[in-house]
């Protein structure tokens, strides 16, 4: 019989000690954590970055990740793509009476590797556990911050007309990855989740240029969301160019399957970059160098505010609105 | 030889947008009956390639757009019984009933799946026995067969769990009751290419004896939609009118024959409301009795209560072809795909939400 | 209003086929195409088969397509 983690576990009591003490601070340990005071407490110099991210994703494994990876990621992500480099992070863990405690471990080794991948470290955390059906078998939120250098000004709100939009990679392959595994939409794809932590990329694509102007990173709502928030908080339109959008082609396929568009479907491994137009090839070279940026593209540019925010060159040379995802994409059959 | 792949190509395009321009002499309007082939065309922009003298009206083929607050409410209320699993498309989940919608019930507490297939929907039925599976059935001559099979295939496996509420719909008598109204001039029709793969090219020879309109089927590809638009226009310039298919490697002049006889073997025709149409004489299909024991709306007791209609929006108007989406004073304004006041800006098929989210350019 | 793409037939045992549209792969049912082969292209809608794609009628329209496109001025084609 599979071990399973009950709600005594959850109790603060000695039951809890055994899950942090196993589960937990043996895979995460360090200095910051293991201290297990109320606070983690340690030194950073300069502008903070501080953001929050809680991760549901059912289910909680994937094909090329998992939630652990995913809590991880979004987090470092949020704070790379403000220009900083992530630090520290805390890990709220909300699990469901009944998880396999195989399960957790899994998660959490998961959290370890990205971690260690990111280079950064879980300092503080929590653990709680809630009755059957209360929560759908883990939630987790993380925490983190990052450090800003001087000078770095990177933004939603400072793309200009001329700039370039630069992304780094295919768009929707994390949706459609997770969708595949939801129950009465089944498909089966050698597709992976891109899920991963963008910091390393980030940095490398700043020591290229001091020309970026903003990045984000086009979760949830896809592409077209992250485009539509960025000339909305910048005043400009942006105008993309349909070819040049990579997709990969079961994307693709699986978009057509359920009457979905890749443009609204969530990442969890890119960025979108806006940039200036003369170091735009620069910036994208070495993006094409970083292994979770070799399929980059200039995929449009910024220009003056028009009625329509985003629009897009269709393959036929006619141009299109690309509006805001509205609600979460469901397959249709019509 | 994957379609997708195959087609799309912007030389092949010119190539049919300048044969387009050499037979299109004269002024006509054509309506694209199907919400597919609504949102193609607005998602490759393709009225920007169309001669001036072609205008592209929209009608009322979209299954989520026509379906009547009333079913609706009867759906909703079938989600509120104890024990209850609906399963529906994921297209319906966001449509407004008279006072609320699926997501709404979800929320609420009912038990509602979304599936991708009626096997989906027969799948959940045999592994929760102990539950009721309503099956939303909505769609056209497309979709009802594929229905119809999944009962089938419950009788054959005894599974006694499984039911449909029936809120299919047919294409002719509606396009017909269209065109008596005298509201639309059409100069041609772009007849649905999914419909047509299973009730065949012929179903649509009384619009051309009858009525004297050309009718093309077309497929979903911009090239597909282009090339039938310029089959039309030969038809409008020779003042021909007859039925032609632009989408020959899926749809055949009798159809599927198998997919016809199953549906008939489940279904029979019955009335039915059509948003925006009100009633329309054998536009509906209802389970025949000898299947009785499937259908929802005999098995459960239910009260969906009052039927009330969305006061101020024109989606009526825009289904039958009469009005566009920016005519409406409540377009982009008061109604957007956030806020949907009318079905049109709901469905992802809807005139309205097709406007909304690929509205042309003009800069 | 439907949602259906051409999927080539894998794998095809009783009534229940695998498809592949470009490297995605699911079930579906061949009940309404009982003529229906492995190597076919069958169009999909909802989790069913509803029409076998003429292999020949698809080589004719890209063949005719073609032409159209051969036919327009060279200035007017993308490089």
């Amino acid at each position: 019989m599979t071990e399973k983690i009950l709600l005594a576990h959850g109790s603060g009591g000695s039951l809890s000690h055994d899950i942090v003490n196993e589960g937990i601070l043996s895979l995460l340990g360090n200095p910051i954590l293991n201290k297990l005071d109320d606070s983690a407490v340690f030194d950073v110099k300069g502008k903070v970055a501080f953001t929050t991210d809680s991760h549901v994703v059912q289910p909680i494994f994937f094909p090329g990740g998992d939630i652990g990876r995913l809590s991880v990621c979004g987090t470092v992500n949020d704070l790379s793509v403000m220009g900083a480099t992530p630090l520290y992070l805390s890990l709220a863990l909300i699990i469901e009476e009944g998880l396999p405690k195989e399960d957790l471990k899994k998660v959490i080794s998961s959290i370890k590797e990205a971690a260690e991948e990111a280079g950064v470290r879980i300092v503080t955390g929590d653990t709680k556990v809630v009755n059957r059906g209360n929560v759908d078998k883990l939630f987790i939120n993380t925490a983190g911050i990052g450090i800003i250098a001087d000078g770095v000004d990177i933004s939603g709100h400072n793309a200009r007309p001329g700039n370039r939009v630069i992304l780094s990679g295919t768009i929707g392959d994390h949706g459609i990855a997770v969708l595949s595994k939801r129950e009465g939409i089944g498909f089966e794809t050698k597709l992976e989740s891109d899920i991963a932590p963008l910091n390393i990329m980030t940095a490398e694509m700043m020591q290229a240029s001091a020309k970026i102007n903003c990045m984000r990173d086009p979760t949830r709502g896809g592409l077209s969301s992250t485009l539509n928030e960025i000339a909305e908080q910048s005043g400009v339109s942006i105008r993309i160019d349909e070819e040049k959008i990579p997709v990969r082609r079961e994307v693709a396929a699986a978009c057509e399957m359920l009457g979905l568009d890749p443009l609204y479907i969530a990442n969890e491994g890119k960025l979108v970059a806006v940039v200036e137009a003369e170091d735009a090839d620069k910036i994208l070279a070495q993006m094409k160098k970083n292994k979770y940026g070799q399929n980059a593209a200039i995929i449009g540019e910024v220009t003056e505010k028009h009625a329509a925010k985003v629009t897009l060159k269709t393959a036929l040379g006619t141009s299109r609105i690309v509006d805001m995802l509205v609600g979460e994409p469901l397959p249709r059959i019509c | 030889m994957s379609q997708q792949n195959y087609f799309g190509q912007s030389d092949m395009a010119k190539g049919l947008v300048e044969s387009i321009k050499r037979h299109a002499v004269k002024e006509a309007r054509y309506m694209e009956f199907c919400g597919s082939h609504t949102v193609a065309i607005m998602k490759n922009g393709l009225r920007q390639l169309l001669p001036h003298n072609l205008t592209l009206t929209s009608g009322p083929g979209c299954p989520v757009c026509v379906t009547d607050n009333s079913e609706l409410d009867k759906a909703i209320a079938l989600a509120k019984i104890p024990d209850v699993i609906v399963a529906s498309f994921g297209d319906m989940v966001r449509v407004p009933g008279s006072h609320s919608n699926l997501q709404e019930a979800k929320a609420g507490g009912s038990d509602i799946r979304i599936v991708y297939s009626p096997l989906d929907a027969l799948q959940i039925a045999r592994t929760n026995p102990d539950k009721a599976l309503i099956f939303i059935a909505v769609g056209f001559e497309t979709t009802a067969p594929t229905v119809a099979a999944s009962v089938m295939q419950a009788k054959q496996e005894g599974l006694r769990n499984y039911y449909i509420l029936s809120l299919h719909k047919v294409c002719p008598p509606v396009i017909k009751a269209l065109l008596d109204s005298g509201e639309v001039n059409l100069q041609g029709l772009i007849c649905p290419g999914h419909v047509s793969a299973v009730i065949g090219a012929k179903a649509w020879d009384f619009i051309a004896k009858d009525y004297g309109i050309p009718c093309v089927v077309a497929g979903f590809e911009a090239l597909d939609i282009l090339q039938c638009i310029d089959m039309l226009a030969q038809q409008t310039a020779k003042g021909e009118a007859s039925v032609e298919i632009a989408y020959k490697r899926s749809v055949t002049h009798d159809g599927n024959i198998t997919a016809q006889r199953i549906l008939e073997h489940v279904f029979e025709p019955c009335n039915a409301s059509w948003r925006g149409m009100g009633e329309v004489p054998g536009s509906g299909l209802k389970l025949r009795a000898e299947f009785a024991a499937y259908d929802a709306e005999k098995n459960f007791e239910f009260d969906p209560g009052p039927t009330k209609a969305q006061k101020g929006c024109i989606c009526g108007e825009v289904l039958r072809g009469v009005k566009i989406p920016p005519e409406c004073k409540l377009f982009r304004k008061v109604c957007t795909p956030k806020n949907p006041i009318g079905p049109c800006m709901v469905s992802s098929e809807g005139s309205c939400a097709a406007y909304y989210h690929y509205g042309e350019v003009n800069d | 209003m439907c949602v259906a793409v051409p999927s080539l037939i894998t794998a095809l045992d009783g009534l229940d086929a695998i498809v592949d549209v470009g490297g995605v792969t699911r079930k579906a049912n061949v009940m309404l195409t009982p003529d229906a082969k492995i190597g076919d292209y069958v169009l999909i809608h909802a989790g069913y088969a509803i029409s076998i794609v003429d292999r020949e009628e698809a080589e004719a329209t890209l063949a005719l397509f073609k032409e159209l496109a051969e036919n327009i001025e060279p200035e007017e084609l993308n490089p």
